[in-house]
């Protein structure tokens, strides 16, 4: 499997100026991805840190103040390499939604609320492709049933239906070209268990009928363990960990990505379960050394100066750690 | 009824009693009437002597929040009884909603960066409530108490004096929001969906935040959720309503430990597990239309029951007592013959 997309030290901060002051958010800061083709990669972390300005420079839909200052973006499509910064207007209409698609977090704000949804479908599908309203109604009717969507759906208005058959016929609106690359913003929030059990349900079936790659961007680590296949833990605009979904879970070595998965309640037990400490640092004025270290129990001196490296720990298992280091450099003396 | 103690009832009447409370909606169509039970025959009491958290969990448009509403009374009940501490909420004068009513009541909402305006200082709203509730005799000292009161969600006045909504991260602003809440000193906190807008290290702070209310300062708390992992986590007891019927209702270790209905068994089964191995093969229904739900005859879960009998198209079930809880379910209900039942699957988890 090669990889479709790749970052490389991408650098993305908002640069705002007013009244003569002006003001830098590094939402992200030193990230390299390699997201293969075919897998589910799922990126974690808090509000704030970073999550979905790294999706808008990867889907290359931004704008100012939003500015890549450093890095690049690279797509590997069909065997050509394309820089997603460098893309014509043309080239950025052609990959959009039929080669690059994206499956917004509000459904409700989404569908045209005056439209039935079988001509929002026609909109899209006439959009992209020259296709009749007949043809579309027949693509439409024959893909929502692949999905097991009730064929009722199409003739529906967006409020008569529910909010987990909204999202899910967003999500059956962002695929419907079958895209090679989607992008997921936060698919799942909002919804109730038994929606978004049936929203994961369906990201699956859509990414594996095609072997999509598909990027997946939420705070809820359980949507992860039932989605994705590799894990990026990302706080304060830097990658902290990454590695598959099953070593994230069972053996996190970051002590954020710990506390992340050690505070989620459970089925399994009432006992207290400690939040994280102290709160996500504004990224303004970013904390020096180690993002972390503020709310880090372990952090040493060395922590409040030096950033650490993102290290491979173990095969595919990479964390960004001065505590972690030390452990595995004792061990190897 | 009796009115004849208006602050604070007998020692034996529960802090809230709601029983067989129903709200209808009109919806009108062109010509068309259509009356819709957002909340159907619920019954719930909450003892004054005995502290709890009751977990009120279910999907979006359970009737979770319009069960709230009426507790606050910002909505009127349209049948059914609602009294807080012997009063019955529907009838208490506008004035002493004020001066009585709302210091014992208190709500928490979902979306803090909503509930406090972007204009105004944060800290304005702590003042405001402590000066109209006449929390302190002497102004000087508003302050100090406003700091105490911080302090029970962690916070001190120092960091949030003089400062904005938006300059606060959500956890923060949901902390003020219920130290807002705290500060009339209330018996009852409805807080609906207080961790939702939050991320889930957050979410641990502010519900242990309630934990700790409840044993420290013997506030009852109606918690309402969809996230059931965290109504475990807390809840003494829980509701799971579904429709605007409350389905099945009880201790909650028993409830989500071992659920009864079929529904319940359902969320259950919902919530993601973050252990890397287990996933879930079979797949679920879900509905497609909400209102058709809404308006079914018989019971409302019928359509995506997997255990669905004759009878739940026909007729409504009726709440059986059984382990323990009270089940809505003709699973459980003795009347209805043993043999029919069979379609039942034990462990939908």
């Amino acid at each position: 499997m090669g990889t479709i997309i790749e970052t490389n030290d991408l650098r993305a901060y908002y640069i705002t100026q007013a009244y003569g002051v002006e003001r830098t958010v590094k939402a992200v800061d030193g990230i390299t991805l390699r997201i293969k083709e075919g897998e589910v990669y799922g990126i974690a972390g808090e509000s704030g840190c970073g999550k979905s300005t790294l999706l808008r420079i990867l889907l290359g839909a931004y704008e100012p103040p939003l500015t890549v200052v450093g890095g690049e973006v690279k797509y590997h499509l069909d065997g050509d390499i394309l820089d997603a910064a460098d893309l014509t207007d043309e080239q950025q209409r052609d990959l959009k939604w039929r080669t690059i698609s994206y499956i917004p977090q509000g459904s409700m704000h989404v569908l045209n609320p005056v439209r039935r949804i079988r001509d929002t479908f026609h909109d899209f599908i006439s959009a992209h492709r020259d296709a009749t309203k007949s043809e579309s109604f027949q693509l439409t009717a024959d893909y929502l049933r692949d999905l097991g969507l009730p064929e009722k759906v199409l003739a529906s208005y967006p409020h008569q239906l529910s909010g987990g058959m909204r999202q899910r016929v967003t999500i059956a609106l962002a695929t419907i070209l079958w895209p090679k690359l989607i992008f997921a913003d936060e698919p799942t929030t909002a919804l109730d268990v038994v929606v978004q059990r049936g929203v994961i349900q369906m990201l699956k079936d859509v990414q594996q009928k095609e072997g999509s790659t598909l990027v997946l961007i939420t705070h809820d680590i359980g949507v992860h363990a039932n989605l994705a296949d590799r894990i990026g833990i990302l706080y304060a605009g830097k990658l902290v960990e990454e590695s598959d979904t099953k070593t994230i879970l069972e053996n996190p070595r970051h002590p954020y990505t710990r506390f992340l998965i050690e505070s989620l309640p459970s089925l399994d037990s009432r006992e207290e379960r400690l939040a994280i400490p102290g709160r996500p640092p504004a990224l303004d004025r970013p904390p020096s050394g180690c993002r972390f270290h503020e709310r880090c129990p372990l952090a040493k001196d060395i922590c409040q100066t030096v950033e650490p490296d993102l290290i491979e720990i173990e095969p595919k298992h990479f964390t960004a750690c001065h505590v972690v280091e030390e452990e595995l450099s004792s061990v190897a003396v | 009824m009796s009115q004849s103690e208006p602050h604070g009832g007998s020692v034996h009447a529960p802090l809230l009693q709601i029983e067989n409370l129903t709200k209808v909606f009109h919806i009108r169509q062109g010509f068309a009437s259509q009356d819709f039970h957002a909340v159907d025959k619920a019954s719930i009491i909450i003892d004054s002597d005995k502290p709890e958290i009751f977990a009120v969990v279910g999907e979006s448009g359970s009737g979770k929040t319009t069960l709230a509403k009426m507790v606050l009374g910002m909505e009127t009940s349209s049948q059914g009884i609602l009294r807080y501490k012997n009063r019955v909420v529907n009838d208490i004068s506008r004035k002493e909603m004020k001066t009585w009513f709302y210091r014992e009541v208190q709500p928490v909402f979902q979306d803090p960066f909503a509930a406090f305006s972007p204009l105004k200082r944060i800290d304005s709203y702590l003042y405001e409530t402590a000066q109209n509730y006449q929390m302190v005799a002497d102004k000087k000292e508003t302050p100090r108490y406003i700091n105490e009161v911080l302090s029970e969600v962690g916070l001190t006045l120092a960091e949030i004096a003089g400062r904005y909504p938006n300059e606060l991260s959500g956890g923060q602003a949901q902390r003020v929001a219920i130290a807002r809440a705290l500060i009339t000193k209330p018996s009852l906190i409805v807080a609906d969906e207080p961790v939702s807008m939050l991320d889930a290290s957050l979410r641990m702070s502010i519900v242990n935040m309630f934990r700790k209310l409840k044993e420290d300062n013997n506030v009852s708390v109606i918690y309402i959720t969809h996230d059931l992992a965290t109504a475990y986590y807390t809840g003494d007891r829980i509701a799971v309503m579904l429709r605007g019927w409350i389905v099945e209702m009880g201790p909650t270790e028993r409830v989500l430990g071992n659920p009864l209905h079929p529904y319940t068994q359902n969320l259950k089964a919902s919530i993601p597990s973050i252990k890397a191995d287990e996933t879930w093969d079979e797949k679920i229904d879900l509905a497609v239309i909400e209102t058709d739900e809404y308006t079914r005859t018989g019971c409302k879960f019928a359509g995506r029951c997997p255990a669905v009998m004759d009878i739940c198209h026909e007729n409504i079930p009726p709440s059986v007592q059984h382990e323990g809880r009270t089940v809505k379910c003709f699973l459980y209900d003795e009347s209805v013959d043993p043999a029919k039942k069979t379609a039942l699957t034990p462990a939908a988890g």
